[in-house]
């Protein structure tokens, strides 16, 4: 008995040693900074000099101001037109991409999960979109997308579906829908990689009960496969929307500059280093940073995910 | 918190190791970053080779990518790093107030040489009686027009916006008509970028109506002749110029007007060169002229560009950086630039080279265009000037693409510029 | 019902195809450009018409191309490599040791997997300078640990916690101290799921531009990514789209070619961090 204390407690101590490294690696590169950006933002810091800030409070994310003339105004980021139009940007960004890469990851992920000729080869032609890195799937999509040169004018004109060529990149009705396209291409193989995974949990028998009986398809993927697949579906889901909150390259080549696809990302980042304002920028950034603790702690909680996994003894 | 300054020393102390045995011992390897690259890398070696054999010392060309908006945020974030690893930057003309701080003050070294350029340009580098920057070369739009469309139709280059868009419309719709699908009147640069602020600019103070902000500071950008001018601009997209003018900068323009589908084109020089080169389609089929004014006694207005060379006070070896600065913005270098590569000279006497006018003939033919020009308002502005500049082409932008009328987006862009100014800028 | 059954197969193998060619055209459409020099680039082609390896030659022969595709592999290389240094040994406390707090540490490394990184550039950027290691690669490998090893830990633990117990049991009876157990136990069992999370590590530590863009100055030590978000054409204001496509072509195809080599690892990896990598 007293040996198998000691040998509890040996491990335990030898865990510590195991974890130690990481955590303080973990400490410098992600706590660390956190807390330093957190105060940043409740200073006035500039870029030029760093260690010149001093403490303002929340005035980076609101404050009361008296004109000269007697008038009252509310300034800071939670007044800024300009940030609730990134947050507004960010925010149907990400509920848009993420319901079509569902969707659309769903339809791939039951074509893979068939038996057919050619399925390993399919399942290749998937992965591709995933591996090239966001900067190039970028750019080669900003080439197509390019309104007089651009190939999919050129395909859309040819097939009559536009009468005219589409300035995608540009014109503020097209800009957001651009960088949809772009980041479902890119991300809805991810999607459909995890719903299989899903899937291929499913046993067959089942299905195979169903096709006996005469059940129409339809009706065995609503009242059988979904409800299977559905923790699945949420943990992708989830993911998916978290990363899409924070989206920042894909914007930043693609669409740069235009206001109706700056989201919260790229405005903290512009802030920050375009304009002289690093403090408000770093505001910015802990506001989205907060936005996604949110969010992380939602999914902890409704998700109830087993995170000792002791649940799997 | 022990262990983390500990191996912030040692890590600091490497680096200092490896940087000092990275450094020559004699001669001087600089390293200059610039965003005009390709075959002005090539350029660039021939350009400073005089130097590089007369001090001993080699430069390193490092390119940057095209965008001005782009370059000023990465060189931002370098010089408040302290980053030795670039001695000169070019920098745009609007920079100067913003980076002051981390550049060498060039007034004593440039005591000769700063009196030979145009007073303006060396005027707009100054920054409370600093020498931030010395010029290199200067950049001013000009209306590019096809020259065997105009004839066609017998029509002259135009003199005001309206008569412009009158000619523009009249050939784009009979050479539309025998064919020529893709054919636009005219092309320019939309994109909500810096360009869009230069070419907004032009409209505006073209039409009398102001440059955004004045000399003195006031915020004069909401006024009738603005919005007259926004409102002139937005009627030419999807008529005279496609929609995706809206997405244009400066290359997406030039894309179609070298392949033969534009009949005037708002471009800087550089277009000139590229545009008679052997694979355009309109080789020799152009010429250039002042842009329109808004009404006739009105004067034209062009952006002033221009690029310049900075030392960063972070240079370990500003000696060498000061002699290669001053060798660029010398007349040697200047004139090197004009023959090779169409940049106009800022040295003035460099207008009446008989070198000059013989190997690019629209140098001399462009001083009435940079005579003409007009500075946007980076001096008033100070460090400002960035956030003012994405206002203005934001508002500009959301006019052009229907979101709002001009009078209301300038309303409301003045509320927002009195918002940056704060108590002053 | 055979024409009904053949018209199902036909309409199953039309999606099959619209998939595919959604998935790989982008990428063929870059190859045919790649391919075009000129006033021909401007001029859209379905096929390739002509094939000039000119672009090819300058992105490779030009500047520092090269040089920033070792600093990338260099950069990614160590990354992983530190990673999973750390992550072996502390996924083993994790996945095998009971004790106080687990729960609530593996949630915290979960949460630093979804730091938005543009939360932490602005500390980063000051830590960075303090170190005195800005324009260094050891500013991006630092900074990439961020978020790398929040995800290997993540998988290796997932991974740890399924193989059996008697194997650890026997090792412990025989006396094998936690370190042993470890290297000489659990290492060799673990090689699949520590290739699938180095590659996946790999991948997202190659295609990182924000950090990238911010913490290099000199060409020389820009990251393929950031060389080619910042490939300038010949003159100011022009846009190399045919070198562009002919970099991103080079920068692609090694990560295709290891994807399609290791894809069945690969979903097995995803699907058990369920992190985008």
């Amino acid at each position: 008995m007293a040996s198998e204390l000691s040998l509890s407690r040996q491990r335990q101590r030898a865990a510590f040693w195991f974890l130690a490294p990481m955590l303080a690696a973990l400490f410098c590169v992600a706590a660390w900074p956190l807390i330093r950006t957190i105060w940043f933002s409740l200073t006035d810091t500039t870029l030029s000099d760093l260690y010149g800030g001093e403490w303002i409070g929340f005035d980076n994310y609101l404050s009361l101001r008296v004109l000269e003339s007697g008038r009252w105004v509310w300034r800071g980021t939670l007044v800024d037109p300009a940030w609730w139009n990134a947050v507004w940007n960010t925010v149907r960004f990400a509920f848009v991409s993420v319901f079509f890469e569902t969707i659309l990851g769903l339809i791939v992920a039951l074509v893979l999960n068939a038996e057919f000729k050619g399925r390993g080869f399919v399942r290749a032609a998937i992965l591709i979109p995933w591996a090239i890195p966001t900067i190039v799937s970028a750019k080669m999509w900003a080439w197509m997308l390019n309104d007089q040169f651009g190939i999919i004018n050129d395909i859309l004109l040819g097939l009559g579906l536009i009468d005219q060529k589409i300035a995608w990149t540009a014109s503020t009705d097209t800009a957001m829908t651009a960088v949809l396209i772009v980041d479902i291409w890119k991300t809805t193989p991810f999607m459909a990689l995890l719903i299989l995974a899903g899937l291929q949990m499913v046993p067959r028998d089942i299905y195979e009960a169903a096709r006996l009986d005469g059940v129409n398809p339809v009706k065995v993927f609503f009242k059988i496969t979904l409800p299977l697949i559905r923790p699945a579906l949420a943990v992708a889901i989830i993911f998916r929307m978290l990363d899409a909150l924070r989206i920042f390259d894909l914007v930043y080549v693609l669409t740069p500059n235009s206001a109706a696809t700056k989201t919260m990302s790229v405005i903290s980042r512009e802030n920050m280093i375009d304009f002289d304002k690093f403090a408000y920028g770093a505001a910015q950034s802990t506001l989205l940073f907060a936005i996604i603790a949110v969010f992380v702690s939602l999914y902890i909680w409704l998700g109830k995910v087993d995170l000792s996994g002791e649940g799997q003894r | 918190m022990m262990m983390l300054t500990g191996r912030a020393l040692r890590t600091a102390a490497t680096a200092a190791m490896l940087a000092g045995l990275g450094a020559p011992v004699m001669a001087d390897e600089l390293f200059y970053v610039s965003g005009a690259v390709g075959n002005a890398v090539e350029n660039f070696k021939e350009l400073v080779k005089p130097w590089e054999e007369a001090t001993g010392h080699t430069v390193t060309l490092v390119p940057m990518p095209a965008s001005t908006t782009d370059q000023f945020g990465q060189y931002r974030l370098w010089l408040a790093a302290g980053a030795a690893d670039i001695d000169l930057y070019q920098t745009d003309v609007i920079w100067a107030p913003q980076l002051a701080d981390h550049f060498v003050d060039l007034t004593e070294v440039a005591k000769d040489l700063a009196p030979t350029h145009f007073p303006s340009i060396i005027e707009s580098q100054t920054v409370n009686g600093k020498l931030v920057a010395l010029p290199i070369f200067t950049d001013a739009p000009a209306l590019y027009y096809r020259t065997d469309l105009l004839e066609k139709y017998g029509k002259t280059p135009p003199k005001t916006w309206a008569e412009l868009a009158e000619t523009a419309k009249f050939i784009q719709d009979a050479e539309r008509a025998e064919g020529q699908a893709d054919l636009w009147g005219f092309v320019w640069q939309g994109n909500a970028y810096e360009g869009l602020t230069c070419n907004a600019l032009e409209w505006v103070k073209s039409f009398g109506g102001g440059q955004i902000v004045e000399p003195d500071g006031t915020i004069s950008v909401n006024n009738e002749n603005a919005a007259a001018a926004l409102e002139m601009a937005k009627s030419w997209v999807g008529t005279i110029s496609p929609d995706g003018v809206l997405a244009y900068q400066e290359e997406e323009a030039r894309g179609v007007w070298q392949t033969g589908n534009a009949v005037f084109m708002r471009n800087w020089p550089y277009a000139y060169g590229l545009g008679n080169g052997d694979d355009s389609a309109v080789k020799g089929k152009f010429g250039v002229t002042t842009l329109p004014v808004g009404k006739e006694g009105d004067t034209s207005a062009a952006t002033l560009g221009g690029w310049n060379v900075a030392v960063s006070k972070y240079s370990t070896k500003q000696d060498a950086a000061i002699s290669l600065a001053l060798y660029l913005a010398g007349p040697e270098a200047q004139k090197q630039r004009a023959i090779n590569e169409s940049n106009l000279p800022t040295i003035i006497s460099l207008y009446d080279d008989p070198d000059i006018a013989a190997a690019q003939p629209i140098i001399p033919q462009w001083k009435d265009v940079f005579l003409n020009a007009v500075p946007r308002p980076s001096a008033p502005t100070l460090g400002k000037y960035n956030e003012v500049s994405a206002k203005f082409w934001s508002a500009v932008h959301n006019t052009l693409s229907g979101n709002g009328s001009a009078a209301e987006n300038l309303e409301l862009l003045e509320l927002e510029l009195s918002d940056i100014k704060g108590s002053g800028w | 019902m055979t024409a009904r059954k053949l018209i199902g197969n036909i309409a199953f193998y039309a999606l099959v195809l619209v998939i595919v060619v959604f998935a790989v055209f982008p990428f063929y459409y870059a190859i045919v450009t790649s391919f075009s020099t000129g006033t021909q680039l401007f001029q859209v082609n379905y096929w390739p018409t002509s094939f000039s390896w000119a672009n090819y030659e300058s992105v490779l022969g030009g500047r520092n191309f090269l040089r920033s595709v070792w600093n990338s592999v260099f950069i990614a290389t160590l990354t992983v490599s530190f990673a999973l240094f750390l992550a072996v040994t502390a996924s083993y406390a994790l996945a095998r040791v009971r004790f106080r707090g687990r729960g609530l540490l593996l949630m915290m490394i979960l949460a630093v997997s979804m730091f938005p990184q543009i939360a932490v550039l602005a500390g980063l950027f000051e830590l960075v300078r303090f170190l005195g290691i800005f324009n260094t690669p050891y500013a991006m490998i630092m900074s990439y640990v961020i978020f790398t090893l929040p995800f290997t830990v993540w998988v290796l633990t997932t991974f740890m916690r399924d193989l059996p117990v008697e194997i650890e049991e026997a090792a412990i009876v025989d006396g094998a101290t936690p370190w042993v157990i470890i290297t000489k136990v659990f290492l060799p069992l673990l090689w699949p799921a520590l290739v699938t999370t180095g590659l996946l590590a790999f991948i997202g530590a190659w295609n990182e531009f924000l950090f990238a863009l911010t913490f290099t100055s000199s060409e020389t030590t820009r990251t393929v990514p950031v060389a080619i978000g910042l490939l300038s054409g010949a003159s100011q204001q022009e846009i190399p789209w045919g070198p562009i496509m002919a970099a991103s072509v080079i920068v692609t195809v090694p990560l295709i070619i290891l994807v399609l080599i290791f894809q069945r690892k690969i979903v097995a990896g995803l699907t058990a961090g369920g992190v985008k990598g």
